[in-house]
């Protein structure tokens, strides 16, 4: 039977009924995984052993007809500033290459209670710096669809890892897109929940007014399945928000969408998106007046300030946040003659590039001189971006835009213009400045590469997300079309 | 425009901790000026009156009772630490 590409609601009926074992479950995975990661490279460690014991334990459970929770025995990987106990966690960076964390983050704990089994740690753009996960201190992830072209980023390996059929479905973390890109960019289905809804408790922090955990999965079910997994408040982490969680399954609907109001905001659509990108999302316009909606177009007149003062926001909290790696409590140490010679140049060789700059514009955004010019104007602007959201919400339940505004990239394209860089973000990152949730479900293809739609909703409205991305996918038929990836019968 | 200058790029890797090489304080250098170059569109904007927005959530304060609980063990603690003697992260000489 093949099992690779089902979605996770599937396998959990295989495996209710019998038809399938869980062992048997990790075991084509990670055949598959033997078969592709060379190629792909989505994993920074993988956990063969510990996959299959946690297998094991799940047939046991079958065997005495225990209930299973719908994720449990499902293989799937975790991003890898995801704390997993007695199991390293890098971040994909040199600082903390060898670093095995003392305690598991609350998503890990709650997946283990529904019955994880875990097939590895992804890779990520260094401490989730980046678009396209080839500011890995390690190694670059590639594209499934294209091996020549980067996955996206920061949550890059996850979204590969599932695309390519190595897991079931990841975890990413997203502070400015890095979970809803690489969905678009890989054509899965990834969702950054609200601020708050998901706990951020052992997430290794970037920019903690930002950051968010959310899923990367085959088709919206799913991804209503893992949300309900990992939503809900957790005292450890104090901005988690004390709200109710919803069936997001049950609110999945049947593609239907009478009367609803739909936002399409005109500075998501400038003069350089891609032809082909702006092609499906019309398209998908389309699909989802046929299933009764009704699409406007709107403006968020803001829009082109988001990216500026989110590369002061962002970079300023990741300067404060970063400030713990300095070679004494835990991670990498260069050896020094005195105390400060030690941080300084322990950092120098345990950061890479892309986070020494990031670091540098925060600390020179925070400075004295320069902190009412830089770091406050942008925390104005972040309000006058979240006031157009709110407005707009007045008069439409959700917006959709492109996730990004073109298609997966080149390895090497971008990596030596951190603003070109910088730009693949444009239409993703208003969303984290406002603390909103969004939902990339793929809307089609542009010369055979995967387009994202983006779905963005006021906060705590994930149910609606999900039934709108749900009639996108009944309607653009693109579930169930992963790619080729040529595996020779050599293996 | 020069928005930041290589003296200013030293001050503020020292203010970071940051050693940097000379290649990268001229690579930092070019590039921090072209990034803050794309801020300056900021400055369009008129804040005057726009309250400065550092979090989304209306939480303040979040408290609980103050019980004693189990914390992280002491040698889970040093565990990760680069370099420890006697139940203490050890460090070069300070002064």
């Amino acid at each position: 039977m093949d099992l690779l590409f089902r979605p996770a609601h599937e396998l959990h009926r295989l495996l209710r009924r019998r038809e399938v074992g869980a062992r048997e479950l990790a075991e084509a995975f990670l055949a598959r995984l033997d078969a592709v990661e060379d190629k792909v490279k989505a994993f920074v460690t993988v956990t063969r052993k510990l996959a299959l014991e946690q297998a094991a334990a799940i047939e046991v459970r079958l065997a005495r007809g225990e209930e299973l929770s719908p994720l449990a025995g499902l293989p799937l990987a975790l991003k890898d500033n995801l704390c997993t106990r007695g199991l390293r966690t890098t971040c994909s960076s040199r600082m903390l290459a060898e670093w095995v964390p003392p305690y598991s983050a609350t998503v890990v704990e709650r997946l283990a209670e529904a019955g994880m089994v875990l097939v590895g740690k992804t890779n990520m753009d260094e401490f989730a710096m980046g678009s396209s996960t080839e500011n890995s201190a390690f190694f670059p992830t590639r594209n499934p669809w294209d091996l020549e072209r980067v996955p996206g980023g920061s949550s890059g390996g996850s979204a590969a890892a599932v695309a390519a059929g190595e897991v079931v479905y990841a975890l990413g973390s997203d502070t400015g897109g890095s979970i809803r890109q690489p969905a678009s960019f890989c054509g899965v289905v990834g969702l950054k929940p609200t601020y708050g809804l998901v706990s951020r408790y052992g997430l290794v922090a970037f920019a903690s007014s930002l950051d968010q955990i959310g899923p990367l999965t085959r088709d919206v079910t799913d991804c209503a399945l893992v949300l309900q997994a990992i939503a809900g408040h957790d005292p450890r982490d104090s901005t988690s928000a004390p709200v109710p969680v919803p069936d997001y399954v049950a609110a999945l609907g049947d593609g239907r969408l009478a009367g609803l109001k739909i936002g399409v905001p005109k500075e998501y659509f400038p003069p350089g998106i891609e032809p082909g990108v702006r092609q499906a999302v019309e398209r998908a316009l389309g699909y989802l007046e046929e299933a009764g909606a009704r699409c406007e177009e709107t403006s968020l007149p803001h829009t082109p300030y988001a990216l500026p003062a989110y590369y002061l926001v962002a970079p300023a909290e990741a300067s404060s946040n970063l400030a713990r790696y300095d070679g004494v409590q835990y991670g990498y140490r260069t050896e020094a003659e005195d105390l400060r010679q030690m941080y300084r140049r322990t950092r120098r060789l345990g950061f890479g590039a892309e986070v020494k700059r990031r670091i540098m514009l925060g600390t020179y955004a925070l400075s004295a001189g320069y902190y009412d010019a830089y770091y406050l104007k942008a925390l104005k602007v972040r309000r006058l971006i979240k006031e157009d959201f709110d407005r707009a919400f007045g008069r439409f339940a959700v917006l959709v835009t492109p996730t990004s505004p073109t298609v997966a990239f080149r390895l090497g394209e971008k990596i030596a213009d951190p603003l070109a860089m910088y730009l693949s973000d444009l239409f993703t990152i208003p969303v984290n400045m406002a603390g909103l949730p969004g939902l990339s479900v793929p809307c089609g293809f542009s010369n055979g590469l995967p387009v994202g739609l983006q779905i963005i909703g006021p906060p705590f409205s994930e149910a609606l997300l999900l039934r709108v991305g749900y009639a996108v996918e009944q309607a653009a038929g693109c579930a169930g079309r992963w790619p080729a990836l040529e595996v020779g019968s050599d293996g | 425009m020069v928005i930041i200058s290589r003296e200013e790029v030293e001050h503020v890797a020292w203010l970071a901790r940051l050693e940097l090489t000379e290649e990268e304080k001229e690579a930092y250098t070019h590039q921090l000026n072209a990034i803050l170059d794309f801020m300056q569109q900021l400055n369009e904007l008129d804040t005057t009156n726009v309250e400065p927005m550092a979090h989304v959530l209306p939480l303040v304060n979040v408290l609980r009772e103050d019980e004693v609980k189990p914390g992280l063990p002491h040698e889970e603690a040093l565990a990760g630490a680069p370099d420890q003697d006697r139940g203490q992260f050890r460090v070069p000489k300070i002064v």
